[in-house]
């Protein structure tokens, strides 16, 4: 039975309740001035692992949680709120602003680390709500030849390293069995993400914060994608009111609907 | 005026802080939040019953909850509304 040192990747993205903006060129949306947070599904997966150490669910224990940012110099603020929340402490990996990793350097840049630290259980969030990519922790998985189960939606633990998970398939649920280590990413309905308590985070300011740079864990990174155009979805058609049943029938005639 | 209880006056001033903390997200804005907060507060300023001031403390404990929910469900059904299509 292998205590469990776990890997939570996070990522600072653009609050969910801000309506982002195109910015002028074209090329992204307007980061400058806008509230970030972490990104909600990667609170999900801080959560799952801190339950695992909260509720003994793992039979070997929790030995580590670990939470790895990859950012400007404002990722530590999700750090921190992660180590509020529970986590024992934290990677900063410095990327310059402007320069965001895609996917596949990300699963790059976790693989490293995964042998870095030695961890047996990577949970993260199914995508981020910024990119939408979903795609780093299939990759993660796949570079490292480990099990994945991902969009969880319930993760039991069993005899001799099996995990147990529930998928959230389309129009159902999907359960999968496998052993550590493996690579989970999380969906929305896994659990109830805590809010952390002031104290909480005072007690998080003097938990342990690495910084480190892409050329420390070896990782180059090179963009394998251009962004050629970014624009706003079209504005909603307005609808109209009409008077009686005569008028909705000619109105429905006009569109070619009767 | 008898003296006040410290470890009293403690827990109210903690709560407080929580609260004003819990504020900066509230959907109306902290400007909206934090004159209601202080009324509150104030409102309750000539406790000295002993029991009174803790069962004020217990409603202001189950304030912080509630607005924690509030704020958890907000992003769930904005979330799902997003990714669930429902």
């Amino acid at each position: 039975m292998s205590a469990l040192r776990i890997l939570v990747p996070v990522k600072r993205v653009i609050d969910y309740a801000v309506k982002p903006r195109v910015n002028k060129a074209q090329t992204g949306v307007e980061t400058a001035g806008v509230k970030h947070s972490m990104n909600p599904f990667d609170e999900l997966s801080v959560e799952e692992s801190v339950r695992i150490r909260e509720k003994k669910s793992a039979p070997g224990g929790v030995e580590d949680i670990c939470v790895i940012s990859a950012g400007p110099a404002k990722a530590a603020d999700v750090l921190r709120t992660a180590m509020a929340m529970g986590a024992d402490r934290a990677i900063h990996v410095d990327v310059k602003e402007g320069e965001d990793l895609e996917p596949l350097s990300v699963a790059k840049l976790l693989k490293a680390t995964v042998e870095k630290e030695k961890s047996n259980l990577v949970i993260l969030g199914k995508q981020s709500i910024d990119d939408d990519a979903a795609q780093t922790g299939q990759m993660l998985a796949g570079l490292l030849g480990w099990p994945q189960a991902t969009q969880a939606s319930k993760v039991t633990f069993g005899e001799g390293d099996s995990v147990e998970v529930i998928k959230e398939v389309d129009g159902g649920a999907e359960t999968v069995r496998a052993k550590l280590p493996m690579v989970i990413t999380t969906d929305l309905r896994l659990n109830e993400p805590r809010y952390a308590s002031l104290p909480n985070i005072m007690k998080a300011k003097k938990k342990p914060l690495v910084k480190m740079s892409l050329s420390d864990l070896g990782v180059a990174n090179e963009r394998r994608l251009k962004i050629v155009k970014v624009t706003e979805p079209a504005p909603r058609q307005g609808g109209g009111k009409v008077e009686d049943v005569d008028g909705l029938i000619s109105k429905l005639k006009e569109l070619g609907a009767l | 005026m008898s003296a006040l209880n410290p470890e009293l006056r403690r827990q109210v001033i903690a709560i407080y802080k929580e609260l004003l903390n819990l504020g900066r997200d509230y959907p109306q804005g902290f400007a909206y939040f934090r004159p209601r907060l202080h009324k509150a507060f104030m409102g309750n300023a000539h406790l000295r019953d002993e029991e009174a001031i803790r069962s004020a403390i217990r409603r202001a404990d189950f304030v912080k909850k509630e607005i924690e929910a509030l704020y958890y469900l907000k992003r769930y059904r904005t979330l799902r509304k997003r990714y669930d299509g429902v």
